[in-house]
């Protein structure tokens, strides 16, 4: 959350079971207005559960919802602060209806009137660019324009808050652009606070203030998203945010926060924290390594070179992921041009390298406890 | 085979006549049996939604026995209503044996499992995450089941046409709690099996390519509707 703005939502406590076993348990947690949140985390990490608590859909066993300095109890006020909300499911789940009466449901809810009711769905269509197809069936859409048209009904009501469960899975990656930049432009316009669920890294960086990263109902970290992506708070987040490699290690030497630390036979050079003896996770993202066919010597101000051998290659698209092994193993991504120039095959010798920088210590959890190394 | 052609040939001149009690038979038939639908409609949706959209102990067995009284036998039912309405009977002193409230009542009995049946499979069959849905988008409790109930409205469509055409043919308990009375309680089917008994089959057949017809003119009526509401 920005310092600067207010809380809208506060979590305190919130605890859901399902058959007695505990699937979600956030012991705090705040949603600040106009706020970009976005969720990431492994399937049944409670991502889906942690929205529809949010929306008082899922029966709570402990915990208080505080909407704007109220706390949202399970009578009567849940509708009026329901209200306040709009979710957007996974599927469009749709109505077998036309596009306008989709889109104008929620307000018909509200017994807005019928000019208002038009005016706003209008709005919201020429939004999301569905102004074109305003009577035409909800079940005769592409799943890109569903997914236009089950976004405009939730915006519609003109939520405080708008909840999305991974409203952009399964489709193609253009369309996919598209819709988000509809939608990031109209949360921006209507400053409408946001609870993004998404398995997309690049689309949390984009979309959000802060990138909550939850694991077994709990929430690991919180954090901006730059805070999250260079500074883990443990392996797990590590692994979430595209950090392909984690090395096991044990920090050998510290020089005022110059790491030496043993990895397997090896040792690297890591900038961080912590005493001699401390296990740690190593983790190096794939693009800060670099692969040399000759040891490049004191060329480099890469204070980690190892001799490694190529053990596999796939391609990722604009770029190919490498995957190394040097004693232990190392994921590097190189362009397609220096693939072809350096003639990277299975099985080649070469060297990797990396800086000292590019290593983001993390202190190991003990006893299975997350520790916010 | 003679039979047959004059038969049909007489029916077409009563038709054509619009026999005054060939008419009264047919009004009253469509009569009773649109309220026992419309009766059966209003109770099956309702309690079809409530045992579709809750859980319960026993579910199970309660969907299994409204799935049974779909085939739920006309005789047995007029054996029902008669014993409640008969003079002695627990509702003997309101006097409805014999009258076109009987019939209303049995005909209702008859189509309430079989919409109630229909709704809850045509509940049922809606994605789930669709109530979720429809209550995320600020729905009160009553406005979703509403919802849902429009999202079923072809399949329910279906339960309206199986349970009027289960009761404007059913002839076992319109005769037992009818008395099938001249002018009185006298619909299509009882009189079609009394004629056909007396061998006037002039008549029978009358009546019968009215039934016919009111069921085909009806049932396409329902299919126009569906097939509108249809997405284009």
């Amino acid at each position: 959350m920005t310092s600067a703005s207010r809380v809208l939502l506060d979590l305190h406590d919130l605890k859901v079971e399902r058959g007695g076993v505990e699937v979600l348990d956030i012991p705090s947690f705040s949603l600040g207005e106009n706020e970009f949140v976005s969720l990431i985390g492994p399937n049944g990490s409670g991502k889906t559960t942690l929205l529809l608590s949010i929306m008082c859909l899922l029966e709570r066993s402990a915990g208080r919802i505080v909407y704007r300095g109220e706390e949202i109890g399970s009578d009567h006020s849940t509708l009026a602060y329901r209200r306040k909300i709009a979710m957007v499911l996974q599927e469009p789940l749709l109505f077998n209806a036309t596009v306008y009466e989709n889109v104008a449901s929620g307000l018909r809810m509200r017994g807005v009137a019928r000019a208002v009711t038009r005016r706003k769905v209008m709005a919201c269509l020429e939004r999301f660019n569905l102004a074109h197809m305003v009577h035409r069936s909800a079940r005769k859409l592409s799943g890109g324009e569903a997914r236009r048209v089950s976004l405009a009904r939730a915006v519609a009501v003109e939520p405080d808050v708008l909840l999305l469960d991974e409203p952009f899975a399964n489709l193609d990656a253009p369309t996919r652009e598209s819709i988000t930049d509809d939608l990031e432009k109209t949360v921006r316009d209507a400053e409408m606070a946001a609870i993004l669920v998404t398995h997309d890294r690049s689309e949390a960086l984009r979309l959000s203030d802060r990138i909550v990263v939850m694991q077994s109902g709990k929430i690991v970290q919180a954090d901006a998203p730059s805070v999250v992506m260079n500074c883990p708070a443990n392996g797990f987040v590590a692994t979430c945010m595209g950090m392909e490699t984690i090395l096991d290690g044990v920090i050998e030497r510290n020089e005022d926060g110059q790491l030496a630390v043993s990895i397997a036979a090896s040792r690297l050079e890591a900038i961080g924290e912590g005493e001699p003896g401390t296990r740690v996770y190593c983790c190096i993202r794939p693009e800060n390594v670099t692969i040399d066919l000759v040891h490049p010597g004191v060329a480099t101000s890469a204070r980690n070179v190892f001799p490694a051998r190529i053990v596999s290659m796939s391609s990722m698209g604009f770029f190919l992921k490498v995957s190394l092994d040097c004693g232990f193993r190392l994921v590097s991504y190189v362009t397609p041009e220096s693939f072809t120039r350096l003639q990277l095959e299975e099985g080649k010798e070469v060297f990797a390298s990396f800086k000292a920088t590019a290593v983001h210590i993390v202190a190991r959890e003990e006893h299975g406890k997350v520790d916010r190394g | 085979m003679d039979l047959i052609i004059e038969g049909v040939v007489k029916a077409f001149h009563l038709l054509i006549a619009l026999d005054p009690e060939v008419l009264g038979i047919t009004f009253l038939s469509l009569m009773v049996s649109g309220t026992a639908t419309i009766i059966s409609l209003a109770i099956g949706i309702s309690i079809g939604a409530i045992v579709a959209l809750t859980s319960f102990p026993g579910k199970r067995i309660v969907v299994s026995l409204v799935n049974t009284g779909m085939g739920l036998p006309p005789v047995v039912v007029g054996l029902f209503v008669s014993i409640f309405l008969w003079r002695s009977g627990p509702l003997g002193f309101l006097g409805l044996l014999y009258t076109p409230t009987a019939i209303i009542i049995a005909q209702s009995i008859i189509a309430t499992p079989i919409v109630m049946g229909i709704t809850v499979g045509a509940l049922q069959s809606l994605p789930a995450s669709l109530r979720l849905q429809i209550l995320a988008l600020g729905a009160t409790r009553i406005q979703m089941v509403w919802m849902l109930v429009k999202e079923a409205r072809l399949p329910l469509m279906a339960g309206v046409m199986a349970g009027f055409g289960g009761v404007i043919s059913e002839v076992g308990a319109s005769i037992m709690v009818g008395g099938n009375v001249r002018g009185y309680t006298r619909v299509l089917t009882t009189a079609t099996v009394m004629e056909t008994g007396r061998g006037n089959f002039d008549v029978a057949i009358a009546l019968s390519v009215l039934l016919l017809s009111f069921s085909l003119v009806i049932n396409y009526a329902l299919t126009l509707i569906q097939q509108r509401d249809r997405p284009r």
